[in-house]
């Protein structure tokens, strides 16, 4: 390769070398992704399910026990106490044993009966917010439910909604969040690695070397791009099996696509390791540079918050984030099946930002290098 | 590519640096540095760290911009053709620039294709330069498994690879052992012998005096320029009515305390069992009365000596 390319081919072969030379970095390329995989994939289970309930009943009536009936009844509510008095209930809940109390008053029944407005008492433990709000809900509907069933003639509500939930049926949460745990785990081995490596030839004084011979920058950068892009790609291979295999998760879209489509991204985070690299003077410099890009790709890419509950200022910085992009893609093929034409926008735009990183890459390390 | 300017019957200088300055915002890391060097001519260039060596030999390799004054190497402007220049000039730090975990053989080649030779040429060059640097039993061998000075041959190797016409040795020994220090030298000296120019910078003198000329730069500015001879006779290495004299003392340490104290003394230091010292001649017999039982004998400044001095007159320490 000649004029802007020169030397990427000695420089693309020379870091194949390393990369299969080295075990530490091919074990922890290749295997630590995927053992991560493993324990977020598993711990990562937002849906709620079987709250440990307190039950405070003055009432001990039929009507009290039919009420405790339904609260059981569902899968939302464990009853997992009886007490006897207030302060009991109130403890139960401080020790975080329980994270719903219901307490059903002495004149439950009474009120029922004359057909008064009989009130229950649902306390929510608020430390935890997904719970709570889906406490809440659950506890509403249940109430809802008694009140309906005790309508006289009533067979059937005037109104029933049947929700269906589209593309993710079983609304598993891993579903929703595994396809975006791999974008959040590519980008950081990826970074991690091409930044390191460049920081490594600064530090041992071969990139002084380097710079002394006719190598161009984007010789150097592309061509350490190429070997750990091909190692990008073939772990991504790798997560996407375990993800389809071992969690279940399977790829409604295109899996050729999808793979094509990674390519971008790939791209945009291996130049992000480079602009890294060229502002880090040691490998623990690049290691928490590289650390910092995490943050952000977590909260405000939509991988775990909505993009659009943000505030503005918070959804322009999304609009800045590759994994944004990387996680419309993956979730979009994954989860909905979409089409090349549904998601175009999201690998250009992806495409433009890698190619934008490579340049302020090289211009940086002629900057800091080579002049 | 543009080629070195055809030869007539003076031959032009393969380095030629006038006036160099090198301004890096308000600091000044090069204070108008003139040299020449001819085609052959194994250069020592001494100088305190950060006085500026390391910067000159970038600025000549066309890595860093002179802010002034002008340099070419083998007639080619660094300004203009830094990448050409790239390819006529070898450069070899202290610190290798050799992949450690690549074998001898993985990284001369690499070197080779970085200087984009062909792959014949290459073989051909590899050959060679095994054969130059006795590494050829190493060939296949990592090179984290080599010791410091089989390390500095590869790099050596890795360096002329491309057949430079000219090599910067930047420090190029610092750290090994004075056996290996010796063959890498005849080395140098075996390339030079077939015309290759050595720009080397270093800070032991016996490494110094082997140089054919040599350069002393001090707080950005050359300094001293010249043979040996040359330094020895400068005026400001020899302060009029002034002497180096060497002392044998049984107990130097003691005498140089009461040396440095004693008027018309204006260096000493210790050399094994003898103190050398810069004295006003005139001080001499007063000295020698003083310590009468003490050898004083007149001797001619080293390479060191010189430097010293030079070093002192210019921090403007009296004299």
């Amino acid at each position: 390769m000649n004029g802007i390319f020169f030397g990427l081919r000695p420089v693309c072969r020379k870091e194949f070398t390393h990369i299969l030379r080295d075990p530490t970095t091919l074990f922890f390329a290749l295997l630590i992704p995927v053992l991560e995989l493993f324990l977020f994939g598993y711990a990562v289970d937002t849906n709620v399910r079987q709250i440990p309930t307190v039950i405070f009943d003055e009432s001990h009536t039929q009507d009290s026990r039919s009420l405790i009936q339904s609260f059981a009844a569902s899968d939302i509510f464990r009853i997992s106490f009886y007490v006897q008095s207030e302060p009991d209930m109130y403890a139960t809940m401080r020790s975080g044993k329980a994270r719903v109390a219901i307490r059903i008053p002495y004149d439950y029944a009474r009120n029922l009966q004359r057909g008064k407005t009989a009130s229950v008492l649902v306390l929510v433990d608020g430390s935890d917010s997904s719970v709570a709000g889906i406490a809440v809900d659950a506890s509403t509907g249940v109430a809802l439910m008694q009140s309906l069933n005790r309508i006289p003639g009533l067979t059937a509500p005037a109104i029933e909604v049947r929700p269906s939930v589209l593309y993710n049926p079983a609304t598993r949460s891993a579903n929703f969040f595994i396809p975006g745990l791999i974008a959040v785990l590519l980008q950081v081995m990826i970074i991690l690695l091409i930044a390191l490596s460049l920081v490594r030839e600064r530090e041992r004084g071969t990139l002084e070397q380097l710079t002394m011979t006719p190598i161009a920058p984007l010789g150097l950068m592309v061509g350490k791009m190429i070997p750990y892009g091909v190692l990008a790609f073939g772990e991504l291979c790798i997560i996407l099996t375990v993800m389809d295999f071992i969690f279940q998760v399977p790829i409604h879209g295109s899996v050729i696509m999808l793979l094509l489509m990674s390519l971008p991204f790939i791209l945009t985070v291996l130049a992000i390791g480079l602009l890294i690299s060229t502002r880090a003077r040691t490998q623990a410099e690049a290691f928490q540079l590289a650390m910092s890009t995490i943050l952000p790709s977590v909260f405000l890419s939509g991988y775990i918050f909505q993009i659009s509950t943000m505030p503005a200022f918070f959804r322009g910085v999304s609009a800045l984030i590759p994994t944004t992009y990387y996680i419309q893609i993956i979730r979009g093929i994954v989860l909905r099946g979409s089409a090349f034409s549904d998601l175009w926008v999201n690998a250009l735009v992806l495409t433009l930002m890698g190619l934008a990183a490579i340049l302020l890459a090289a211009r940086a390390f002629v900057k800091q290098d080579a002049v | 590519m543009s080629s070195a300017p055809s030869s007539t019957a003076a031959p032009a200088p393969v380095i030629r640096a006038d006036h160099l300055t090198i301004r890096f915002g308000d600091v000044t890391a090069v204070d108008d540095v003139s040299f020449h060097l001819d085609k052959g001519e194994l250069f020592g260039f001494l100088g305190p760290n950060g006085s500026g060596k390391t910067t000159i030999i970038r600025a000549l390799c066309g890595l860093i911009p002179l802010t002034s004054g002008n340099a070419t190497i083998l007639g080619m402007d660094v300004r203009q053709h830094a990448k050409d220049i790239k390819r006529h000039v070898g450069y070899m730090s202290q610190k290798f620039g050799l992949y450690e975990d690549l074998t001898v053989s993985e990284n001369l080649n690499f070197y080779a294709a970085a200087y984009g030779l062909s792959s014949t040429v290459a073989n051909a060059r590899i050959k060679e330069l095994l054969a130059l640097t006795s590494l050829e039993p190493y060939f296949t061998r990592r090179v984290a498994q080599l010791s410091g000075g089989w390390k500095q041959r590869l790099a050596l190797a890795c360096a002329i690879i491309h057949s430079p016409e000219v090599v910067f040795l930047d420090e190029p020994t610092a750290g090994i052992d004075p056996v290996a220090r010796r063959s890498l030298w005849d080395l140098f000296f075996q390339l030079a012998g077939q015309g290759v120019t050595f720009f080397v910078t270093t800070h032991y003198m016996d490494e110094a005096e082997r140089c054919g000329r040599l350069g002393y730069i001090y707080m950005s500015r050359l300094i001293a320029l010249g043979t040996v001879a040359d330094l020895q006779e400068l005026p400001d290495a020899n302060p009029p009515g002034t002497s180096r004299v060497e002392i044998e003392a049984p107990q130097v340490s003691v005498l140089l305390t009461q040396l440095r104290q004693f008027p018309g003394v204006r260096e000493a230091t210790i050399f094994g069992r003898a103190i050398h010292a810069l004295v006003e001649t005139r001080s001499i017999d007063a000295l020698q009365a003083a310590f009468p039982q003490l050898a004083i004998r007149t001797i001619q400044a080293s390479l060191e000596d010189i430097f010293v001095t030079l070093t002192l007159h210019i921090m403007g320490v009296p004299q």
